[in-house]
């Protein structure tokens, strides 16, 4: 349920903290309830539906960190007219809120086991509350692995939180570039490539997976291959929202809404429809 | 299709003048009293003051893409099968705003709508449409959220069916289960008898409301033979279905079907205007839209219906994900018949042909079944049940 407001359909006015430019085309945005209160408590993977006055509202995933709760931390690329009006905004402006909603990672399900983690671009956003989470139990899980990837050395995203990733003894953190200029001494290909000898138990590991859908494809042929099972497999789908809770019709992906039933989805629920075009 | 349990009442006897005593007694109680009317060269739905304003003396000839209004021999007022209009119209508003804003410093005031909500009783709801409400209902308020627009609707309103006696040409509610006759959700049930010059309604109660608003209208008790004719009627309307659907595992015939070769025929014909869409008594979809005065001091959200045969209904980032016609269709019909069981646990078609009356290149849902059963199909890999999953 929306914790936000009674009526799910009516946004929450929250006050932008903070905007900060992540690369040439992503911003993240720190928001606080306008109206005060206990900050924003979600689960990692939720979304919400953010509003700027006069223009629209559109799905956002959360990108913060859902054990520390009193900001709550919108990561986004600006690409259309909502997400280009919502980069121009500045601290103290007001931003809409419904949320939160949609399923989430299997963050504690997963205890016992290995994690292993692929994003692709963007989809590194919404898997960052899981990591977050991941590293606050980390005595809990097996191995841990992040595997990321990016157009270019320019367009990666959270490069500084990559680094400080890097250095934990208990992570793994592989980062590759699909294209990249002499300066860059890391990975070249798509992150599909680092699969095959990322260092995780496939017999015992949950896989959480965000990017595009073609990239999402690919890595579970890929995870699949080094034989990780199905229902192991999570990811995270994008479809046209108008609504957030299953009534406007437009995330409908076969059978299943996007917006309620996901966007967090078990592998195994979907893969069939995966394989068509235009679902 | 799971069913609400039917409230068993014995049938009485209303003379046809009584009609319009039962109007102004649902007019006395604060109803606003809708149902069908002669208006745009169909029968529509719309307030009535007066029984004198139903469509007595007409029917309606339907067929594939074609609606004509036609005069009977006889003074019946429900003597037709169905007008373009359903009643989520009221129930659930094809545009409706959610709320007002206000521009406020760097920030804005959000003003929360306080709608009125009419009292409403529908007169003249057929069996199909009963169902297409019960389908509604699942949709928008059974579910983790409700929908308050719909919700504070539906409870006040007050239902009169009437039996359909003439299936129109596109009709096929025997086959779907929901109808001729109706069998729950209302408050009364007419059945329209016309015989020997006489014009009479044998009426059911379904509730306890129903049973009091009989007791203010003058009837008298039905004869055996009386009693008899209303199931007569049911059985002689699924006699003249106008269209027929086998619905033998649907759901899995479509789900196999995703790749089927028909998509493309049909594509070829869909114009995607949506107007199947618009008529169908289930369809739910919407959309929102955002409009500001000119200053843009002031906002307002809408919804307002929408449809899957629009492009922009799956545009994300980049594009739509259904960018060709064949895909709308597709997502459209396999929701309608197959997907929806998986969602609401019914069909999402009640049978009543409003998409094929109202197509303007008469395509036809039976038919497209028909040519998907009978061509196979080409899917290797059926989707999970829901059981499976």
């Amino acid at each position: 349920m929306s914790p936000t407001n009674p009526d799910p359909m009516v946004p929450t006015p929250f006050r932008v903290q903070r905007v900060r430019q992540e690369t040439h085309d992503t911003f993240t945005l720190e928001l606080e309830p306008a109206r005060g209160g206990n900050g924003f408590s979600f689960q990692a993977g939720q979304f919400n539906m953010l509003y700027v006055f006069g223009v629209g509202e559109v799905p956002i995933s959360i990108s913060g960190d859902p054990t520390r709760s009193k900001m709550l931390v919108h990561t986004t690329r600006a690409v259309g007219t909502v997400t280009k009006a919502m980069r121009r905004l500045k601290r103290g402006d007001i931003l809409g809120v419904r949320g939160p909603f949609g399923s989430h990672w299997p963050v504690e399900v997963a205890a016992g086991s290995d994690v292993v983690i692929v994003a692709g671009g963007i989809g590194l956003a919404p898997l960052r509350p899981a990591m977050y989470e991941l590293l606050s139990r980390r005595d809990q899980y097996d191995k841990v692995v992040l595997l990321y990837g990016a157009r270019t050395p320019e367009e990666i995203l959270f490069p500084r939180e990559l680094e400080r990733w890097r250095a934990h003894f208990d992570l793994e953190v592989h980062v590759t570039v699909d294209r990249a200029m002499g300066g860059w001494r890391g990975n070249v290909g798509v992150v599909t490539t680092l699969i095959q000898k990322a260092p995780f138990n496939a017999r015992s590991t949950t896989a959480m997976v965000c990017g595009p859908e073609v990239m999402m494809r690919f890595t579970v042929m890929e995870l699949l291959k080094r034989g990780v099972k199905t229902d192991n497999i999570h990811i995270s789908m994008e479809r046209n929202m108008k609504c957030a809770i299953g009534f406007c019709g437009h995330c409908q992906f076969g059978p299943v809404f996007v917006c309620k039933d996901g966007p967090v989805f078990v592998y195994g629920r979907i893969k069939d429809l995966l394989t068509k075009w235009e679902i | 299709m799971s069913v609400p349990p039917h409230r068993v009442h014995d049938q009485v006897r209303l003379p046809g003048e009584q009609l319009q005593t039962l109007i102004e007694a649902l007019r006395l109680l604060g109803y606003r009293v809708m149902g069908p009317k002669v208006a745009e060269g169909a029968i529509v739905y719309d307030e009535l003051t007066s029984a004198a304003e139903l469509p007595v003396g007409w029917t309606d000839e339907q067929k594939g893409g074609s609606y004509r209004l036609v005069k009977r021999n006889d003074g019946a007022a429900f003597g037709y099968a169905l007008g373009p209009h359903s009643w989520k119209k009221y129930l659930h508003p094809a545009v409706h705003r959610l709320w007002k804003a206000k521009r406020e410093g760097n920030g804005f005031e959000i003003s929360e709508e306080t709608p009125e909500v009419p009292k409403l009783a529908f007169l003249g709801v057929r069996a199909c449409e009963l169902h297409a409400i019960a389908i509604q209902d699942k949709v928008l308020t059974q579910g983790v959220f409700r929908d308050p627009i719909y919700s504070s609707r539906r409870e006040n309103v007050f239902i009169v069916a009437v039996n359909c006696s003439q299936p129109g040409g596109t009709c096929f509610c025997e086959s779907m289960g929901t109808g001729p006759q109706a069998t729950f959700g209302f408050d009364l049930a007419l059945t329209e008898i016309n015989v020997n010059g006489r014009h009479d309604f044998l009426v059911e109660a379904g509730t306890d409301r129903g049973t009091e608003m009989l007791q203010k209208i003058p009837h008298e008790g039905a004869t055996e033979k009386e009693k008899k004719t209303v199931a007569e009627i049911a059985a002689q309307a699924a006699q003249h279905m106008g269209r027929q659907l086998n619905t033998h595992e649907i759901k899995e015939l479509f789900y196999r079907s995703l790749e089927h070769p028909r998509w493309d025929e049909v594509a070829e014909r869909c114009l995607n205007c949506a107007n199947c869409t618009m008529v169908c008594p289930t369809c739910f979809c919407t959309t929102v839209e955002d409009v500001t005065d000119l200053a843009g001091t002031e906002a307002e959200r809408w919804r307002k219906w929408d449809s899957c045969f629009t492009a922009d209904f799956s545009y994300i980032h980049g594009g739509s994900v259904r960018a060709s016609r064949k895909s709308r269709y597709r997502q459209w019909l396999t929701h309608k018949l197959a997907t929806w069981i998986d969602q609401f646990g019914s069909s999402g078609c009640v049978g009543c042909g409003r998409c094929i009356t109202w197509c303007p290149v008469a395509i036809d849902l039976t038919e497209e079944v028909l040519a998907i059963r009978q061509a196979g199909s080409t899917d290797s890999a059926a989707l999970p049940t829901k059981e499976e999953q």
